[in-house]
């Protein structure tokens, strides 16, 4: 693996970072509505498109029912550390049952 | 404790890493540089399944871009000069966003970033050291049911967000165009489109509050 692409995506990742930090000292008032909702949006989208892509398409597999079973443990208030490994636990288990 | 599970995400990370040839220097290298875990693993999981680079970087980069969407939802919370900012940004994850953006109190927010920045980066880099270490000794990660870790933990960060109506609503949209639009749309590409759910969320919030 080249170093280049590794820097290019840092120094990409760091200008999206701080774009957001300078934009939102100034339109942070009226932004407030939509921050507010951010969160919910992307945070659900990542985790159906982790738990269900396989590239560009879809696969159901052991995995989902794993990430399923960690979202049981996380609305009964789990912390994350339980959360995560109740979903690898029941991942593992159900490919070596499988 | 969300430390402690960064590490344990850290994990898969590494050994995906390892898998699409990163040396242990590159991967620990992005761990600290890149500090976005989901545009990491985006990157590795395209370079191993014989992506170009470039393409992957593209990828990730569509990841990263929603970090610019966390600035606002920070920066209110922070003080400090320019050169804080400028140290706050790199720190500007999904994870200390939602630690601080959960604290009622300006001050705990702030000590909450900060400290949570701080931890998750010990604990990434360290599960990305073992990560690499034991995909080096790991024939198959997938029977550890190491991919299912990552998204496990964005269910336990979206938890508090969606103990609003507006937020479930919200949560439910950006999951449904997410599902359209990963087969349609380059990867990334579905993160981005599901911002777009915010705008029903606030509809609902709006409605509420008129009688």
């Amino acid at each position: 693996m080249s170093w280049t692409a590794l820097i290019v995506l840092s120094a990409g990742a760091y200008t999206c970072k701080l774009a957001g930090v300078v934009a939102g000292e100034r339109f942070a008032d009226r932004l407030a509505p939509v921050t507010a909702l951010l969160p919910a949006a992307l945070f659900s989208a990542l985790v159906l498109t982790m738990a269900v892509a396989d590239g560009p398409s879809l696969a159901v597999d052991a995995r989902l029912i794993g990430v399923a079973a960690g979202a049981l443990a996380a609305a009964r208030r789990a912390p994350m550390v339980v959360v995560v490994m109740v979903a690898m636990a029941a991942t593992a288990l159900l490919r070596l049952v499988a | 404790m969300l430390a402690v599970a960064c590490g344990l995400i850290g994990l898969p990370y590494g050994v995906l890493a390892d898998s699409a040839g990163l040396t242990m220097a590159q991967a620990v290298a992005l761990s600290v540089f890149t500090f976005a875990g989901s545009s990491q693993f985006a990157f590795v999981s395209v370079v191993s399944g014989g992506g170009n680079p470039a393409a992957a970087v593209g990828g990730a980069l569509l990841l990263a871009a929603r970090n610019a969407l966390y600035g606002p939802v920070v920066t209110p919370l922070l003080r400090g000069g320019a050169f804080r900012r400028a140290v706050a940004a790199q720190f500007l994850t999904d994870e200390t966003t939602a630690m601080a953006s959960s604290q009622d109190d300006p001050t705990d927010a702030r000590d909450a970033f900060w400290f949570t920045g701080l931890a998750i980066m010990s604990f990434w880099v360290a599960g990305t050291v073992a990560g690499v270490l034991l995909g080096e000794n790991l024939d198959d990660p997938g029977a550890w049911g190491l991919d299912a870790a990552f998204p496990a933990a964005f269910v336990a960060l979206l938890v508090p967000h969606v103990a609003t109506r507006a937020g479930r609503v919200t949560a439910l949209v950006g999951a449904a165009i997410a599902l359209v639009a990963v087969p349609t749309t380059p990867v990334g590409a579905p993160i981005l489109l599901a911002a777009l759910a915010v705008g029903p969320g606030m509809a609902v919030a709006a409605r509420r509050r008129s009688p």
